[in-house]
This record gives C-alpha cells, sequence and structure tokens, in this order.
C-alpha cells in the first residue's frame, strides 16, 4: 500500500528524516513512534504530498508522491495534529466542504456526511459551531472529515495528543471501531506508547529520523527477554543454582538482595518456579513499550506536552 | 478529461471555497460591523467637517465629492484584508487541510479571490444605500458601472493582498500592510481630493496607485466628473487586475503548505 525507498529531507542543519526505507501493507494499522522531533510529522508530510523530500522516492496506493501528487490526495484522508476544521461552521459544514472539495459525487455526498458524523458520534451535535466543540469531539470531526471521501489510505498525526484521558479513550475506541468498519490502511504517529501498544499492528520506532526498530508490539516485547521476575530468596546461593538450571528462566540478576529473573510468560511459570525454590517475595511485571523504547535509544518518552496544540490555541486564538 | 462531470467537480470545488469565505464572512460579526462602520465615520464626520468650509471642483457639495472615493476605500480596506488574512487560515492550519485535498493551487487562489471581492460587494452595497440617504441617485446602467468598478477593484487588491499574505508567516505582518499598503493606497488615490493640480511628486504617486483609475471611474459614473475617460480607467484596472491576478496565483503556487 505504502512503499518508501531512502526517503531523506534535509534543512539547513537538520536531518528531519533520514533514508528512511518502509513498506506498509494494505489493512495494516502502522504506528510510527517517537519522541518530538523524531520526524514522524516531517514523514506524513511527505506522504501527503505538503512537503517535498530532499531525496528518495515513496508511493502511496501505487501513486508517486512526487509525479502524481494530486492521485496521492484523492487517495488518502489525513488528520492533522492540530485541528484544523473551521471554528465560525458547523461540523455538517466543514464536512459539506471537504466533500466538495474531494469531488465526492452529490448523489452520494449527503449519505457520505451523515454516515462518518455517524461513525464519530457527531450526529447530534452537527449543527454546532466547531468552537463549540470540546478537544475531543474536534479530533472526532477531522476524522470524519478525513474519510468522508472513502480515502484508502488514512494519516493520523498524534491524534490524541493534548486530550484528556478519558477523551483519549474515547478516541481509542472509534479509531478501533473504524478499522473493523472501514477496511482502510492506518498510519498513526504518537508518542503515547500505550496507544501505539494498544491500536497498532506493527510499530516502526523513530529515533532521529531513522526507524531503529521495527516489529508487532509483542515482538517488540519479547526483545527485552520476556517477563520479569522479582524474588527475595530465603536461602540465596543455593536456590540460585537452582534457578539457573530451569529452563523457563533466560536471564538471572542479583540486586540488592533480591533476584530478578528474565521469564518468558511468567504467569504461567511462576508456580513452576516457586515449587523449586523458597520466597519470601515474589513480583513479576511485563516489559512495555516504554521499555523497548529506553532501551533502544537510552532515552525516556516523556508526555510532553509540546507540539503546539495548546500553545497555539492560546497564542492566537481569535475569537 | 474535459468532459461535463470534471467541469462539475472544478465548479463545487470553486463554490465549495467561496461558500467557506461567505460563511465566515457573515460569522465574524465584529469584523462585519467594523469594516462598515470605518467608512460612514469617513464620510459623515470628514465629509460633513470639510463640506462647510472647502469648496472642491465642479462645486460639486464635498461630502458627495468624496462618497465614489469611500466606496473604494471600503474596497481597498475589504480586499487588502480579506487577502491577507489567510495569515490566519495557515496559524489554524484551515489553509493546510484545503492544501492536502486535491485541490489546485490557482483554484484555491480562484475560490478565495471570488469570496474576497463577494465581501467587497456586500460592504458596498450598504454605501449605496446609505448613498441614496444623502441624495446620490444612480440610473440603472450607473449600477451596473458600479459593480463593475467594484469588482475589478476588489479582484486587483484581493489578489495583491493575497500575494502579500502567501510569503507572511506572522501576524506581524498584517501591521506593516496597514501602514505601508492599504493607507497609501487610499489616500494616495484622490479619494479625497481633485488629483488635477498636484504637485509633481505626488502627481506621480497617484499614478502608479490602481485605486486612482476606481475612485475616477466611479465619480465619473455617479457625479458625472472625471479626470480620465471612463474606458481608460476600465482599461488600467482591467491591466492591473490580469497582473495582480497572475501574480497571486504565482505566490500560491510557490507557498509552502508546511
Amino acid at each position: 500500500m505504502i512503499r518508501i525507498n531512502n526517503l531523506t529531507k534535509r534543512y539547513e542543519k537538520l536531518t528531519a528524516v533520514d533514508n528512511l526505507s518502509l513498506d506498509i501493507e494494505q489493512g495494516e494499522v502502522f504506528g510510527l513512534l517517537g519522541q518530538n522531533g523524531a520526524g514522524k510529522t516531517t514523514v506524513i508530510h511527505m506522504l501527503a504530498t505538503l512537503l517535498k523530500p530532499t531525496s528518495g522516492s515513496a508511493t502511496v496506493n501505487n501513486f508517486d508522491i512526487q509525479k502524481e501528487p494530486e492521485k496521492v490526495r484523492t487517495s488518502i484522508g489525513i488528520v492533522f495534529q492540530v485541528p484544523s476544521s473551521d471554528d465560525l461552521l458547523t461540523g455538517y459544514e466543514n464536512l459539506q466542504i471537504h466533500a466538495m472539495l474531494y469531488g465526492v459525487d452529490p448523489s452520494i455526498r449527503e449519505k457520505r456526511i451523515q454516515d462518518a458524523l455517524e461513525l464519530v458520534g457527531l450526529t447530534e451535535r452537527k449543527d454546532d459551531q466547531v468552537k463549540k466543540y470540546s478537544g475531543g469531539m474536534r479530533r472526532r470531526l477531522e476524522i470524519a472529515r478525513g474519510l468522508i471521501h472513502s480515502p484508502k489510505v488514512l494519516f493520523l498525526d498524534e491524534p490524541t495528543l493534548g486530550l484528556d484521558p478519558s477523551s483519549r479513550e474515547t478516541m481509542w475506541k472509534y479509531i478501533q471501531q473504524l478499522v473493523k468498519q472501514e477496511k482502510l490502511t492506518i498510519i498513526l504517529t504518537t508518542h503515547y506508547m500505550e496507544e501505539a501498544d494498544m491500536l497498532c499492528n506493527r510499530i516502526g520506532i523513530m529515533d532521529k529520523g531513522k526507524i531503529i526498530a521495527l516489529d508487532t508490539p509483542t515482538n517488540l516485547k519479547l526483545m527485552l527477554g520476556g517477563d520479569i521476575v522479582k524474588l527475595k530468596l530465603k536461602k540465596h546461593d543455593s536456590d540460585i543454582t537452582v534457578l539457573k538450571n530451569l529452563a523457563c528462566v533466560k536471564k538471572i540478576e542479583s540486586f540488592d538482595g533480591y533476584v530478578i529473573l528474565g521469564v518468558d510468560d511468567a504467569k504461567k511459570n511462576i508456580p513452576e518456579i516457586l515449587k523449586h525454590v523458597d520466597v519470601e517475595s515474589v513480583e513479576s511485571s511485563s516489559p512495555t513499550l516504554s521499555d523497548v523504547f529506553l532501551k533502544l535509544t537510552g532515552k525516556n518518552i516523556k508526555e510532553q506536552a509540546e507540539g503546539g496544540f495548546l500553545e497555539r490555541y492560546v497564542q492566537y486564538d481569535k475569537h | 478529461m474535459y468532459n461535463m462531470t470534471s467541469i462539475r467537480v472544478y465548479a463545487d470545488k470553486i463554490y465549495a471555497l467561496w461558500l467557506r469565505e461567505v460563511k465566515v464572512f457573515f460569522r465574524e460579526k465584529s469584523r462585519l460591523v467594523a469594516s462598515t462602520f470605518t467608512p460612514l465615520l469617513w464620510l459623515f464626520v470628514i465629509g460633513s467637517g470639510f463640506s462647510s468650509s472647502t469648496s472642491v471642483a465642479h462645486s460639486i457639495d464635498y461630502q458627495k465629492f468624496i462618497f465614489p472615493g469611500i466606496i473604494c476605500m471600503s474596497v481597498v480596506f475589504s480586499a487588502v484584508f480579506f487577502g491577507s488574512y489567510i495569515i490566519w487560515d495557515r496559524k489554524f492550519d484551515f489553509l493546510k487541510s484545503v492544501m492536502v485535498a486535491p485541490v489546485s493551487r490557482s483554484t484555491i487562489f480562484t475560490g478565495k479571490a471570488f469570496g474576497g471581492m463577494t465581501n467587497s460587494l456586500i460592504q458596498v452595497s450598504i454605501l449605496l444605500v446609505v448613498g441614496l440617504i444623502i441624495g446620490i441617485q444612480f440610473s440603472p446602467l450607473a449600477l451596473v458601472q458600479t459593480v463593475v468598478i467594484v469588482l475589478l477593484l476588489s479582484f486587483a487588491l484581493t489578489s495583491l493582498g493575497l500575494t502579500l499574505g502567501s510569503y507572511m508567516t506572522s501576524l506581524e505582518g498584517f501591521q506593516m500592510i496597514i501602514s505601508f499598503v492599504v493607507f497609501p493606497l487610499f489616500f494616495l488615490s484622490g479619494a479625497l481630493f481633485p488629483i488635477d493640480k498636484l504637485p509633481q511628486w505626488l502627481s506621480v504617486l497617484t499614478t502608479v496607485d490602481p485605486v486612482t483609475y476606481a475612485v475616477d471611474a466611479l465619480r465619473n459614473i455617479i457625479l458625472g466628473i472625471g479626470s480620465h475617460p471612463l474606458g481608460l480607467d476600465l482599461l488600467i484596472l482591467l491591466i492591473y487586475s490580469c497582473v495582480l491576478g497572475a501574480l497571486g496565483t504565482y505566490s500560491f503556487k510557490k507557498m509552502k503548505a508546511v
């Protein structure tokens, strides 16, 4: 569905996207995960034909992004990081205007608008001006707008940036529903680990313009050597030898009087371990994508309020 | 390629862009009120104030004399502001959402220009009604001619505003446009004084100001006095419209989307 070959975007001092190659298949929900400034949005902007690559090429839906930009644009929908609907217009009017801009046939236009509103749960509020919408509703309207022309590919650039936790969960619900109903290929960027984990079936972790890891969320987490089990042993030295001989234990480290084990499928194997050793306490945890990210980049991904959404709203509130 | 469907799709795109502008225009009440109020202030305060002590050519009442100029003023302000308002569209990313749609830059420009022309026409209509109140009468022909001149001037100046706006990335530039574009265009046009007996330096400046020809044309149409033949005014306005329209289209094509 999307083929990216050595795509590069260089600014004067900065290489935003560095020789990136990637294939995304039809029907995938692909996540680009990384910190702000990793180059995720630049990739999306190039694929959406808004930004010219410095070098390299890409096709979206078999159309070349540089040679056939208009065809690429017709076949994609995009939700920008900052909501871009006109807030003096109603939700319905925004959709109506975009349906016309995308050349949606008048005979099906009305139905497409109603369906899109229904899908994102905005039917009841369609005649309100967008300035009266909450942050979550604006995002949902953007999604409806992105879908109005039945695109084959939908780009979601940080779809939940700046939303409160409950709006974020609502948003996830709508995105998951979308995947089920519309048979779309979705490319989303995010710096929220749990968002990528929950929504995507494949993730590319981006750092400094490069993809440094590419796999399913499950496999990425397996990179860390399975689950982590932390034990406090009664008979420390002799039991460590016992643990070393257990098949399910992949790694052993001693730390501060505790023993930390790397274990496949901790839920299943903890009872097995406990049969062989006496413990005072036991704790287990599954690695998260944050752990993977930390291991790969040496950086902690933080939930940064950067990216400008709120900032820009405060600064340029025109009404 | 150029069958009925593609023509209809093209017309729909222009219509969509225009519709958005018109709806926004009517919903931004404060902008609408302010831009209608300013010309009225000029017409009644400056117009009446000078009327009592100044006599201009052809012994026409000063208030009536500046009426065509005030119409042009309303067009200058509304059109240049409208054009440079795309800075807002960019700030709010609305423009990005239009640029990512399968709509060519020249189509976006055309839709915007139509929006600007409509805005100017609405404001001028209000002034024409006020004109009736202060005793300015129109024949149907004069009304049609006035509309043509207003649309031409508005297209030229909306194009100018869109061109400037397409190069600006911050709102600070807006103040520069007011000081260095809007006011000079208005003051140098002879909207407030006859242009026949000006000192040479001023005369040169009024000659290059496109608004001069619209003021002169409207004075010709409405009051029956003018410094140039109406045909010449019309021709020069047409040339300005073509040049500024082409410049605007070019700037839109060059404009960065992100």
